[in-house]
């Protein structure tokens, strides 16, 4: 077991075509950005939907989007992916069964089914934040726009989810990142996103402590960016005189 | 859908569950000592200790579970041969819960952090008053206070790693998930056994939420 | 204008409003005081359907609050009210929260809503600060905005309620002076309020309530005129108010 180091491996060919160690990484981060990506606007329509309904005053609704939180929330994701990817393809009606089987390439329908996955794991996650956020309003700005005229959807769309989703961006930002690193679990179903390459990579040129250090990184940059990326997001949307943004 | 071949399957399954829930509790306590010393370490006023406290935890809170998970797998061997100088057999169970334990910390961490915080200044200052050293007045003022009020989230971490235990399918540890798909495989009745651990996952994980909601209540009065 | 009519309600067994009936004629100034808990802010709610009712019914403009078929959001559209606590939208600009509603509410064209908003803005004092966020105005002058506001829907009535409580006292006078302003160019308004000042200059009547019950409803003159004449509730309650 004698380890031999050498940083200068990513660039090595791989010994399949002419690849280099790095372009598994590049490909790698590219489907872990392509599923957090679509992931996240699944999770965000959903669950801000899904929010919402958890504050309007119906029962059924509120106890429907509530049912769903607590399904999603307490079944692991992973157990929660084996079962869009084994499972829910074999309850299809026969002809989409077959196309997701055989006609769709084995990488696109690993790629739908962890997309789906993410999208709806994370929406109750969301869901839950947004809730928060409209619940922190003061309730005289319901009455107001109930004064105003306005219809319920009127006063959701106009008054409270402007003003809640800008209070929810720092629970959100976190959740966001989640999801870039829940996406690993692609690598169990075979998709070959930037964990599974850097396994193939360990594997492939024993020189795993380089090839973890190196996704390590990546993952940790990625982070960073898409923290301060949602900062700029949420000092460009902030309102003069309402909440005091970024530090000042 | 056929679940009557889960019976006979019970006691295995049993096995897995054990497994799960080991892993599950000694990965919380581990993570709570460890993350309850990295909590004092940024808390402290030696600036190079609370920057390395802070930079471990912004580190594992910016990689994924399973990449430490897959990481210690294979680094651990390697690195315990440095240390011992011999190979040293290490099973998937011992790198998995070093995985668990120095991942949760850093989550632990910040959540005693907090609960250090919100306890009020007056009372370091009482206790200081009353002549205790700083490492008393932690250990007798500060930390049971705090961790009363924390228990909520402590407990709803717990039930997020009891969950994330599931990760260890990636190294082939048999724990819940994995004893479940291994013998739905093996009879064919794949389905049927990831259904059956999804429930068991739900019923376990909803019922200790519930509970931790319940204590939260009461907890806030 | 308003015919409140043997208005009940509960918050469960407890009764907020115990048959409340008056009436507030077109172009007339009502004034409801009483005692915090008196359910004068719920009476007032209850005209623009805020507030829910079990029993009774209330008439704004001729039509029924308790009829399962009237358009509330509609109705309230021309009712207009101002809040204790203001309630502008902080996330829109002022000239933003004054033309929301007229957009999408009445259907009027962006430019249309503009304009009249900027004009009741100018009204109350306050074109300069058209393009800022309320969080930027003082309590009075987001206060003062809220009136333009409620106005820019050409409402058939203003409904006030403690428009002028959560403010610090030396800005309480520009609102009371905007609604002085109001008052004397003839619009219908039912205000909750303590400041007796403001009733004595402009109420027509002047209603006082106490445990959800109207316990005094006369003409300002009758209010203020012989004290000896009003009921012990009342007179304790003026005696507290009045003494500063």
């Amino acid at each position: 077991m004698n380890y031999n180091w050498d940083w200068g491996i990513f660039f090595k060919s791989t010994g399949i075509g002419s690849e280099i160690y790095l372009d598994w990484f590049v490909t790698g981060l590219g489907w872990t950005i392509a599923i957090a990506l679509a992931g996240w606007v699944i999770a965000l329509l959903l669950g801000t939907l899904l929010g919402v309904l958890r504050t309007v005053p119906n029962r059924w609704l509120a106890g429907l989007a509530s049912a769903y939180v607590e399904i999603f929330r307490n079944v692991p994701l992973l157990v929660q992916l084996f079962l869009w990817y084994f499972l829910v393809p074999d309850l299809l009606p026969e002809p989409l069964e077959i196309w997701f089987k055989q006609d769709l390439a084995p990488a696109t329908s690993a790629y739908l089914s962890v997309v789906l996955c993410l999208g709806l794991f994370t929406a109750a996650r969301v869901c839950e934040q947004v809730r928060t956020g409209i619940q922190a309003l003061p309730s005289g700005q319901i009455a107001a726009g109930y004064a105003m005229g306005f219809r319920l959807p009127q006063i959701y769309r106009e008054v409270l989810l402007p003003q809640a989703l800008r209070i929810v961006i720092p629970p959100l930002t976190s959740e966001f990142l989640n999801i870039f690193k829940n996406s690993s679990v692609a690598s169990l179903i075979g998709l070959m996103e930037l964990l599974a390459q850097t396994k193939q990579t360990a594997e492939f040129s024993a020189n795993l402590f380089e090839a973890f250090t190196l996704a390590t990184l990546i993952y940790f940059t990625l982070n960073m960016g898409l923290m301060l990326l949602m900062r700029a997001v949420e000092k460009q949307v902030a309102v003069p005189g309402l909440i005091a943004v970024g530090g000042k | 859908m056929d679940f009557s071949a889960i019976i006979p399957a019970l006691p295995g399954l049993a096995d897995g569950l054990w497994m799960t829930l080991k892993l599950m509790a000694l990965g919380v306590l581990g993570g709570v000592v460890l993350g309850t010393l990295l909590a004092l370490l940024r808390l402290s006023p030696n600036r190079l200790l609370a920057s390395f406290a802070a930079t471990y935890v912004n580190y594992f809170r910016s990689i994924p579970l399973l990449l430490v998970i897959t990481w210690f797998y294979f680094a651990v061997p390697f690195i315990l041969r440095w240390i011992t100088g011999e190979d040293t057999p290490v099973g998937a169970f011992a790198s998995c819960l070093v995985a668990f334990v120095m991942f949760e910390a850093a989550y632990f961490c910040e959540i005693v952090r907090a609960g250090i915080q919100a306890i009020p200044r007056g009372q370091m200052g009482a206790a200081s008053a009353l002549g205790m050293s700083y490492a008393q007045s932690m250990r007798l003022i500060i930390l049971p206070q705090a961790f009363r009020k924390m228990t909520p989230l402590l407990l709803q971490q717990s039930i997020i790693l009891f969950q994330d235990t599931s990760l260890v399918y990636t190294v082939g540890l048999m724990d819940f998930l994995n004893a479940a798909r291994s013998r739905g495989d093996i009879i064919g009745q794949a389905h049927e056994f990831l259904i059956f651990a999804g429930l068991v996952y739900f019923t376990l994980s909803f019922a200790a939420s519930q509970l931790v909601k319940h204590l939260q209540k009461r907890l806030a009065v | 204008m308003i015919s409140i009519q043997n208005v009940n309600k509960w918050y469960g067994d407890f009764q907020v409003l115990s048959d409340c009936s008056t009436e507030v004629k077109k172009g007339e100034v009502v004034v409801v005081c009483g005692p915090s808990g008196s359910g004068k802010s719920t009476l007032i709610k209850c005209v623009n359907a805020l507030e829910p009712f079990q029993q009774g019914d209330i008439l704004v403009d001729a039509t029924s609050i308790a009829d399962k078929k009237t358009d509330l959001p509609k109705l309230r559209s021309r009712v207009g009210m101002v809040f204790q606590h203001f309630e502008l939208f902080p996330h829109l600009s002022i000239t933003e929260n004054l033309c929301i509603a007229q957009v999408k509410v009445l259907g009027r064209s962006k430019a249309e809503a503009r304009e009249k908003g900027l004009a009741l803005l100018e009204r109350v004092g306050l074109a300069a600060h058209a393009h800022k966020h309320p969080g930027q105005l003082s309590g009075g002058q987001q206060q003062r905005v809220a009136i333009a506001r409620a106005l820019a829907m050409d409402p058939v009535v203003m409904l006030f309620d403690e428009p002028t409580s959560a403010l610090d006292p030396e800005m309480v006078n520009e609102v009371l002076d905007v609604m002085v302003q109001l008052a004397n160019e003839g619009m219908t308004m039912m205000c909750v309020t303590h400041e007796m000042g403001f009733a004595r200059k402009v109420a027509d009547r002047v209603i006082f309530m106490d445990a959800g019950k109207i316990v005094e409803d006369c003409p300002k003159e009758a209010f203020f005129g012989d004290l000896s004449a009003r009921s012990e509730r009342a007179q304790q309650f003026l005696a507290k108010i009045l003494q500063h």
